[in-house]
C-alpha cells in the first residue's frame, strides 16, 4: 500500500518537474525576437507560429550546420514535443482544459525551433562571408 | 559473474560524466558557491570505481557486492541530501534563516540515520534485496519529498536564477524517477529483473549529465520567470 502510494507520487512529481525542466529549456528561446529572415523562410511572415508547425521547423534546423552546441537542447525538446502531442491526442476529447495546455506548449517548442533555426542560418551566413573574405 | 557490456558501458559513461560535473564547477570558478556538488560527485565517482572492482574481485552475484552496491547507494543518497540542504540554503539566502536550515538538515539527517539503523539492525539476519530496495525508495522518497518542498519555496519566492533552478528540477526529477522505479519494483518483485534492474543505473547517468548541462549552458547571471516554468491548464 505505502509503495502504491509512494510510486504514484513519485510519478506525478516525476511528471510535473520533468515538464518544468524543459519549460526552463524553452524559456531561454522565448523572450528572443524573431528576425524577419527567418520569418520568410519559414513562410511565418503573416502568420503566427503554430504547434503544427515544429516538424517542419526542425527539419529546417536540421538543413543548416551546426554552429553552436545546440543538438542536446534540440533533442530534449523534441521528446517534450512528442510527449505533448500525446498528451494532446489522449486528452483532447476527454480534459479539453490539458488539451489546450498542451497546444499551448507545443507552440512553445515551435518558437523554440524557430529560435534555434534563425540562429543557424546567422551561424551559415558568417561561413559564407568568412569564406567569401578568404577567396 | 561479472559486469556484463551494457553495465560496463554505464559505468564508463557515468564515471566522466561526474568528472565532467566538477571540471565545470572548477572551470568556471564556482567551487565556493557549489562545493557540496563538488563533495557529491568524487565521492560517487569513488563509490563507482569501488563498485567496480568489488564486480571484478567478487562477482555481481556474491554476497559481498549486494551489500556493498545498497550501502554505498545509501551513503551517496544522504550526502545527496547534503546538496538539497545547500540549494535551500541558496533559495533562502536572503532571508536569513541558514541557522534554521542547518538546524531542520541536522534534525532530518540524524532522525533519518536513526530509523535506517533500527530498521537494519531489527533486519540484520534477513537483510535480503527485498528490503534493501524498500530501504532505498523510502531513502528517495525523502529525497523527493524535500525537492518538491524546495520547487514550491521556487516558485513562492520568485526565484530567478536559471542555473539554480535547472540544478534543484534536475535534482528533483532524478529522485522521483529513481523512487517511481524503487517502488515499481517494491510492488512487483517479478519484474525485478527486466528492464527495471537497468533503470536505477541509467537514471543515475542522468544526474551529472544534467547538472553537466547546467553548468556548461547557463551562466550564474543568466535570469528567468518562475511564471514561465509554471503548468497551468487553462481552458
Amino acid at each position: 500500500m505505502i509503495a502504491a502510494l509512494i510510486c504514484v507520487l513519485s510519478v506525478a512529481a516525476f511528471i510535473q518537474l520533468l515538464a518544468a525542466y524543459c519549460r526552463s529549456i524553452l524559456a531561454s528561446s522565448r523572450r528572443v525576437e524573431l528576425s524577419d529572415r527567418v520569418r520568410e523562410v519559414a513562410g511565418f511572415a503573416d502568420r503566427k507560429i503554430g504547434a503544427a508547425d515544429f516538424a517542419r521547423l526542425l527539419q529546417l534546423v536540421r538543413l543548416c550546420p551546426e554552429g553552436s552546441d545546440d543538438q542536446g537542447e534540440i533533442r530534449a525538446v523534441g521528446a517534450y514535443y512528442r510527449a505533448l502531442s500525446l498528451m494532446n491526442r489522449l486528452t483532447s476529447s476527454l480534459v479539453p482544459p490539458v488539451a489546450a495546455w498542451a497546444t499551448r506548449e507545443r507552440e512553445h517548442c515551435s518558437y523554440f525551433a524557430a529560435v534555434a533555426l534563425d540562429r543557424r542560418i546567422s551561424y551559415s551566413r558568417d561561413l559564407f562571408t568568412q569564406h567569401l573574405g578568404k577567396a | 559473474m561479472k559486469l556484463g557490456v551494457v553495465n560496463l558501458l554505464i559505468w564508463i559513461v557515468g564515471l566522466i560524466l561526474q568528472a565532467s560535473v566538477v571540471f565545470c564547477v572548477i572551470l568556471r570558478r564556482e567551487f565556493p558557491k557549489y562545493y557540496s556538488i563538488c563533495l557529491y560527485m568524487p565521492c560517487s565517482l569513488l563509490a563507482d570505481l569501488g563498485l567496480y572492482f568489488s564486480a571484478e574481485r567478487l562477482g555481481v552475484d556474491s554476497q559481498l557486492y549486494f551489500y556493498y552496491y545498497y550501502y554505498s547507494d545509501t551513503l551517496l543518497s544522504i550526502l545527496l541530501y547534503f546538496v538539497i540542504i545547500h540549494f535551500y540554503e541558496h533559495v533562502f539566502i536572503e532571508m536569513n534563516v541558514n541557522r534554521y536550515i542547518r538546524g531542520a538538515a541536522t534534525f532530518l539527517l540524524i532522525s533519518t540515520a536513526i530509523f535506517s539503523y533500527l530498521v537494519v539492525h531489527q533486519h540484520q539476519d534477513s537483510l535480503t534485496p527485498r528490503f534493501a530496495v524498500e530501504l532505498e525508495q523510502n531513502l528517495n522518497f525523502v529525497g523527493v519529498v524535500l525537492i518538491y518542498l524546495l520547487w514550491g519555496a521556487v516558485l513562492k519566492l520568485r526565484e530567478t536564477r536559471m542555473r539554480l533552478v535547472q540544478l534543484i528540477l534536475a535534482m528533483g526529477i532524478y529522485f522521483s524517477g529513481i523512487t517511481a522505479v524503487y517502488a515499481v519494483r517494491n510492488l512487483f518483485p517479478a519484474v525485478e529483473d527486466s528492464i527495471l534492474r537497468w533503470a536505477p543505473p541509467l537514471i543515475g547517468l542522468w544526474l551529472p549529465a544534467a547538472w553537466t548541462y547546467a553548468f556548461i549552458r547557463t551562466s550564474d547571471d543568466q535570469r528567468l520567470l518562475t511564471s514561465e516554468l509554471e503548468s497551468k491548464a487553462t481552458a
